[in-house]
C-alpha cells in the first residue's frame, strides 16, 4: 500500500492512525508506542497549564472577584506560561544539610508516578494505551508510589515541618486509600473484569446510575487522595506552612505542583471512565472521534466539580479526617460491597440492565440513608451526654428538646 | 499479555525525560549564589533547635498497620470480584463471611482506641 492522503486523514478521522502507519510504512510497534507516549505526556504537562488557569479563574469567580485578566488579554489566558517562566528562572535554594539523594529524587518520583496511570485509560474505542487485563489494580498500585516520593520530600529536606507535614500526608494519603480501593471493588464486581476498556464496555446503564453510594464514595476518597479542599491541610498556607515541599523553590515545586493537576485530571478521567461511562454516548462506536469528545466533556464536568468543592467547602482537621475514614467511610464501603454480592446473585441472570440498576440504586439509596441515619443518632447521642455533663440539674428526656425545659424556668 | 506491559516499560523511560526536561533547563538558566542565610532551614524565622530527624508518634505507625490489614484485604478481595461472574450464591456468604471478619476487626481497633489521633 502507497501513502494516500486521503487514506491518512480518514485514518485520523477514524483515530486508527497506528495500523494505517503499520500497514503502510511497516513502522516496528515500538516506535508507534513511543509516539503515542510522547503525544500523551506532552498533552497532559500543556493540560496543566491549561487546568491552573481554569481553577484560578473558577476559584476567583466563585469568590466574587474576577481572576487573572491581565496577561494575554482579557481573560489572562497566558497567566499560566507566566508562571512557569517564572519558576524556571528561579534559584534552586537547597537547604544546609538535606540528604542529596532524597531531595532531588522526589520531584521526579511524584511526576512518574502520576504520568504513568495514564497508559490505561480508553479515550475512545480503541484508542488506549495498553488495555491490561488487571488496569485497575495497576492504577491503584502505581497511585501509591506517589505516598513514597511525599516521604523521600519530606525526609530528605532537613527541615521538622517538613517531616511532620509528610508523616501527616503519609497518615491521610495512605488511609483514604482503603475506601478507595474497597468502593472501586463494586464496578469491578458488575463488570467482570478490572480491565478499563472492558468496564467502559459493560456500562450500558452508567455504574454511577446503578451504584451511586460507590461513586459518592470514590469521588471523597480520591479528593482526599489528591490533597484537595477539603482535605487540603498537607499544603494550606495557615498550616503547616507548606507541609513536605516548604523547601523546595522553583522547577522543583513547580513538579510537585504539576504533579497534583495531573493527578486531579486523572482522578476526574477515572471517575468517568468508570461510574459515567467513559467514551460512552450516542454514536461513540461507530465514529471514535465522538467518543474522544463526550470523554473530554465528561472528564471536564468531573474537574468543574472538584474545583467547585474546593471553592465551597472549609477545611476540615486531621483528627475529623482520619476519623471520618476509619468509622464511617471504611464500614460503609465494606457493607455495601456485602450488599452489591449479595443482591447481584440473589436476581436472576437474565434480570435486564436496567431491572438490576433499579433494584441497586435502591439498595445504595437504603444504605446511604441507613448509615447517615445511624451517625446521626450516635452524635445525637454524643451531644446529650456533653449537654448533661455541662449542665447537671437538667437530666435530659429521650425524645425532648432543651427548649422545653427552660420554658418553664423562665415563666417563674 | 506480556507485551502489553513493554508499552508500561516504554512509558516509565519515557516519562523520567519529562521532569528532567523542565529542572534541567531551570538548572541551566536559573542564578546560583547560594550563601549560608539563605539555606538555612526555615522555620517562619526562629532558629532551629535540637535535631531535625526528630522521633515520631506512635500514632502514624498505628494507622499504617491498620492500613496494612485492610489493604492486604482488598488485595484478597480484587480476584473475587474480577471473577464475580462465573461464582454461585455460596461465594457470596464466602465474602460476606470474610469482610464481616474484617468488620469485626476494624470494630476490634476502634474500641481498643487505636483509632484516635492523641
Amino acid at each position: 500500500m502507497s501513502f494516500d492522503v486521503i487514506d491518512f486523514l480518514e485514518s485520523l478521522f477514524k483515530l486508527t492512525v497506528a495500523d494505517y502507519l503499520r500497514q503502510v510504512f511497516g513502522v516496528p510497534e515500538w516506535i508507534i508506542d513511543v509516539v503515542q507516549i510522547f503525544i500523551l505526556a506532552t498533552f497532559l504537562l500543556l493540560n496543566v497549564l491549561i487546568l491552573i488557569w481554569l481553577e484560578r479563574k473558577l476559584i476567583s469567580r466563585f469568590q466574587d472577584r474576577i481572576g487573572p485578566n491581565r496577561v494575554g488579554g482579557r481573560y489572562g489566558l497566558l497567566q499560566s506560561v507566566a508562571d512557569a517562566l517564572k519558576m524556571l528562572t528561579k534559584e534552586f535554594i537547597t537547604p544546609s544539610g538535606a540528604d542529596r539523594i532524597a531531595y532531588n529524587l522526589a520531584p521526579f518520583i511524584i511526576v512518574v508516578s502520576a504520568l504513568l496511570m495514564w497508559a490505561v485509560i480508553p479515550f475512545a474505542p480503541g484508542v488506549v494505551g495498553t488495555d491490561l487485563n488487571v488496569g485497575l489494580f495497576y492504577i491503584l498500585a502505581v497511585s501509591s508510589i506517589s505516598v513514597v516520593a511525599l516521604l523521600l520530600a519530606g525526609w530528605g529536606s532537613n527541615n521538622k515541618y517538613a517531616l511532620l507535614g509528610a508523616f501527616r500526608s503519609v497518615a491521610q494519603l495512605v488511609s483514604y486509600e482503603v475506601p478507595m480501593v474497597l468502593a472501586l471493588l463494586i464496578p469491578i464486581m458488575l463488570a467482570g473484569s478490572m480491565s478499563l476498556q472492558r468496564i467502559v464496555y459493560a456500562q450500558e446503564v452508567w455504574y454511577i446510575l446503578v451504584v451511586p453510594l460507590s461513586a459518592i464514595i470514590f469521588l471523597i476518597s480520591a479528593l482526599a487522595e489528591l490533597g484537595r479542599t477539603p482535605f487540603d491541610l498537607l499544603e494550606a498556607e495557615s498550616e503547616i506552612v507548606a507541609g513536605y515541599h516548604i523547601e523546595y523553590s522553583g522547577m522543583k515545586w513547580g513538579m510537585f505542583m504539576m504533579s497534583e493537576f495531573i493527578n486531579a485530571f486523572f482522578m476526574s478521567a477515572l471517575f468517568t471512565t468508570i461510574y459515567l461511562g467513559g467514551w460512552r454516548g450516542p454514536g461513540a462506536v461507530e465514529y471514535p472521534l465522538l467518543g474522544l469528545v463526550y470523554f473530554s466533556i465528561k472528564t471536564f464536568l468531573i474537574l468543574f466539580v472538584l474545583i467547585w468543592i474546593r471553592g465551597t467547602f472549609p477545611r476540615v482537621r486531621i483528627d475529623q479526617l482520619l476519623n471520618f475514614n476509619w468509622k464511617f467511610l471504611v464500614p460503609i464501603t465494606l457493607v455495601l460491597i456485602m450488599a452489591v454480592a449479595l443482591i447481584v446473585k440473589l436476581l436472576p441472570d437474565d434480570v435486564s440492565s436496567w431491572v438490576l440498576a433499579a433494584v441497586l440504586f435502591m439498595a445504595n439509596l437504603a444504605i446511604g440513608l441507613g448509615a447517615l441515619e445511624i451517625f446521626r443518632r450516635s452524635a445525637h447521642r454524643q451531644r446529650q451526654a456533653v449537654e448533661a455533663a455541662r449542665n447537671p440539674g437538667t437530666a435530659p428526656v429521650a425524645g425532648t428538646s432543651p427548649e422545653a425545659h427552660s420554658a418553664p424556668a423562665s415563666a417563674h | 499479555m506480556l507485551s502489553d506491559w513493554q508499552f508500561i516499560l516504554l512509558f516509565s523511560v519515557i516519562a523520567l525525560v519529562f521532569p528532567g526536561a523542565p529542572i534541567l533547563i531551570a538548572q541551566l538558566i536559573n542564578p546560583k549564589k547560594p550563601n549560608p542565610i539563605k539555606q538555612s532551614t526555615y522555620e517562619c524565622g526562629v532558629e532551629t533547635v535540637g535535631d531535625t530527624w526528630i522521633q515520631f508518634k506512635v500514632q502514624y505507625y498505628i494507622f499504617a498497620l491498620v492500613f496494612v490489614v485492610f489493604d492486604v484485604e482488598a488485595v484478597f478481595l480484587f480476584p473475587i470480584a474480577a471473577a464475580f461472574n462465573q461464582l454461585a450464591l455460596f461465594a457470596v456468604m464466602e465474602i460476606i463471611l470474610f469482610v464481616v471478619i474484617l468488620l469485626v476487626a476494624l470494630g476490634y481497633v476502634w474500641r481498643k482506641g487505636a483509632l484516635e489521633w492523641f
